[in-house]
């Protein structure tokens, strides 16, 4: 007879049997039997935060930084919708994360017990499937498709609610090898056909475009990309959540693409005659009014694993359904068979013309400027960090400006909210991508708005001595608000000021860690190396940086790529 | 798709979330008692109607989707419909009923209940018949569909 463990144990278990190594997490009444397992045991170390949204942002930091899958532990009830942000976040960029939240009681559930909510009903729309689990005997299969589910096909967030009588009742332990689920088959191999069809496109192209997104780096495709790439000396172009996915200092690079894209690249992007998109889904940041993106004829090609973002908001000519690397190893394979390339002549041209749309040194700012640029501070953060770091952001200017000041040569180091735009990501996220790279340079570049929604971190940092950077670029506004409401709204700064700023320093300090106030920007490169100098302590360097200035270049909502404001 | 607890959620969640329109939509467990099968009317172009079967085929517990339309199919929907008959209306009524081929199914000295079945557009046919006024009470089913001839859908 074989031993029963509880639910609780079970629990744990199955995360030792998944390789889980570190999960984020909130203790509560739900989940006393879980922690009470976690106590017991020390193969899965937990990492106590101060909110359950950073718990969830932590695991996401801690799973796009490393490719293992993100774990989060919650309570029922206040534990869980706390959570909801954190998961949203992940839902919307593609990250393979686990959350485990306690229930109520089985005989309590629907009865309006204490910190019961329905779990599954509030997260079904932001996750990538969920299960209550009900019964004792179903909890370890369940937990393995949820890692399972999690990690195949288009990566997201599973979530799997356990109520607290499931966690004392006992059962056999008994963990499946394997899975097979009839109504989840993602698919792998691109169509065979349809590869060599792009290939043939890909070699006629005369203006040709290599634009990529996250599922780039979600996949690991980042050096086949860049094979495929260099080979064919075509430009490329990344998009906020597919930066480093083919190195930014390579003359191939055309910047980032979209919103707040580089003027080449969008204007490359829009008067290109064959664009191949990978692991990319077109959005509105990206591509701006999709009607004037279809005024210019150009041929498509989009290689994506998920068949519902092809031809969702631009209708493509030739889908491949697929994952990138298996598919990009294919269309490598094939062109290297094929005799002659593709038009030097016309590629030549291109690239002039490329060259003169550069010439427009789109990303210009005053640099003699003797109040702080907020720019220069991230140009000067790449230099101290020689391009090394792992870099988190927030939500805003201060975004936008290390998307497009720091150069990415490597995947999975720029880590930022793309697609939810989560005020409150980037510390949370930075502590996850320090925990699952203990060695790193870790920065959270933020401004003084972002860095407040999820400040009581600082505490987390302490009791792990989480030697984060925070680059704080503080302007006193609500940059990006400011911003539109310059361009759009009549110069009305609605409730975008941010008043009675607390003092960062004192603040940091107050949790044992190290602030810096930067006022001059001839000191912004000396307090940046003395941050990275002191590399046990977290250091919170306050940049008192230009009120007025804004992120250019710029697509105003509902226009075109090509139709930029440009500084 | 699995016959589980909130499968059905997930669908109607679906459409509501992205804007789709639901017309009708029937759901029971089918021979299999694991398995249920949807019939879900909807509409939309004909790039609405691709995103939503990419939708649905994400769902994880959807086992598989067919657009019928796509095909040669049968549709059915079952409508009772509770009616005012007095006087020289209960004869008219009756020689309705059977010209549509439904039966009455129970008969007070003021109403019939009748059972319908048929395409939808033929229940609003009966029903475009009837004064609305008489008209009392309806309940209709919403379609349940199947192919044609020897295809069946497997899963």
């Amino acid at each position: 007879m074989s031993v029963e463990l509880t639910g609780a144990e079970i629990t744990i278990r199955c995360l030792q049997e998944e390789g889980v190594e570190c999960i984020f997490g909130y203790p509560g009444g739900a989940v006393l039997f879980i922690y009470d397992e976690l106590f017991k045991q020390d193969k899965v170390r937990h990492i106590l935060v101060r909110h359950e949204q950073a718990a969830v942002h932590a695991a996401d930091g801690y799973s796009r930084s490393s490719n293992k899958i993100g774990v989060a532990l919650v309570t029922s009830g206040p534990g869980v919708t706390n959570a909801v942000t954190g998961i949203a976040t992940a839902y919307m960029d593609s990250i393979p994360l686990v959350i485990i939240s306690g229930q109520v009681p089985t005989n309590a559930i629907g009865l309006d017990a204490f910190q019961e909510v329905d779990t599954v009903g509030i997260t079904r729309p932001c996750v990538k499937h969920n299960f209550l689990v009900s019964d004792i005997n179903e909890l370890a299969v369940t937990m393995k498709k949820a890692f399972y589910i999690a990690s195949t096909g288009r990566p997201g967030p599973v979530l799997v609610d356990i109520p607290k009588d499931v966690t004392q009742q006992k059962a056999v332990f008994d963990y499946p090898d394997k899975l097979s689920m009839r109504s989840y088959n993602p698919v792998v191999k691109g169509n065979a056909k349809q590869i060599k069809k792009a290939a043939d496109l890909i070699l006629s192209a005369k203006r040709p475009v290599v634009y990529t997104g996250g599922g780039v780096i979600l996949s690991d495709a980042a050096k086949l990309l860049t094979e495929l790439t260099k080979m064919l000396n075509y430009p490329c172009t990344n998009t906020l959540m597919g930066l480093g996915g083919f190195p930014a200092t390579d003359k191939q690079f055309i910047g980032m693409l979209g919103m707040h894209g580089t003027y080449e690249a969008n204007m490359a992007m829009q008067y290109c005659d064959v664009l191949i998109a990978v692991g990319a889904r077109f959005d509105d940041r990206v591509i701006g009014n999709p009607k004037h993106f279809s005024n210019e004829n150009r041929k498509i090609i989009h290689i994506d694993i998920d068949p519902s973002s092809i031809s969702k908001r631009v209708k493509v000519d030739i889908p491949i359904v697929g994952n990138v690397p298996d598919v990009l190893k294919e269309l490598i394979r094939l062109l290297k068979n094929v005799e002659g390339g593709p038009d030097q002549n016309a590629l030549r041209e291109w690239w002039n013309q490329i060259d003169l749309w550069r010439a427009r040194d789109c990303l210009k700012y005053d640099r003699a400027s003797s109040i702080i640029k907020p720019q220069m501070v991230v140009e000067k953060l790449y230099e101290v960090t020689k391009g090394d770091a792992f870099i988190t952001s927030d939500v805003g200017q201060h975004q936008m400006w290390a998307a497009q000041f720091y150069k990415f040569d490597k995947p999975r180091r720029w880590i930022n909210s793309g697609g939810l735009g989560t005020m409150g990501f980037g510390m949370p996220a930075a502590m996850g991508v320090q925990l699952a790279n203990p060695k790193a340079k870790v920065a959270c570049v933020t401004g003084e708005a972002s860095i407040q929604m999820c400040i009581q971190e600082l505490s987390t940092c302490k009791q792990y001595k989480l030697p984060l950077k925070i680059v704080n670029l503080n302007n006193r506004y609500m940059g990006m608000v400011r911003q539109w409401q310059e361009f759009f709204h009549g110069n009305r700064y609605s409730e975008s000021y941010m008043d009675a700023l607390p003092d960062f320093i004192k603040l940091a300090e107050s949790y044992g860690h190290v602030g810096m106030k930067i006022e001059q920007p001839e000191d912004i490169e000396s307090a940046l190396k003395e941050a990275f100098k002191l590399k046990d302590r977290l250091v919170f360097l306050d940049f008192i940086t230009d009120q007025t200035e804004n992120v250019f270049p710029m697509v105003p909502g509902g226009k075109g790529l090509s139709e930029m404001i440009l500084v | 798709m699995e016959n589980e607890a909130g499968a059905l959620s997930r669908v109607a969640g679906l459409f509501s979330a992205r804007g789709y329109n639901i017309e009708s939509l029937s759901v029971a467990p089918t021979e299999d008692p694991t398995l249920s099968r949807m019939t879900l009317v909807t509409t939309g172009s004909d790039e609405v109607i691709e995103q939503v079967t990419k939708q649905l085929n994400k769902l994880i517990e959807v086992v598989k989707v067919i657009d019928l339309i796509d095909g040669n199919h049968i549709e059915r929907e079952l409508m009772l419909v509770k009616i005012k008959a007095v006087g020289a209306d209960r004869d008219e009524i009756k020689r309705l009923v059977d010209i549509f081929r439904g039966s009455i199914i129970d008969v007070t000295d003021r109403s019939y209940t009748i059972e319908l079945t048929g395409t939808s557009s033929k229940l609003d046919a009966f029903l475009d018949n009837i004064e609305s006024s008489a008209v009392l009470e309806t309940v209709r089913t919403g379609a349940s569909g199947i192919g044609r001839g020897d295809w069946v859908l497997r899963v």
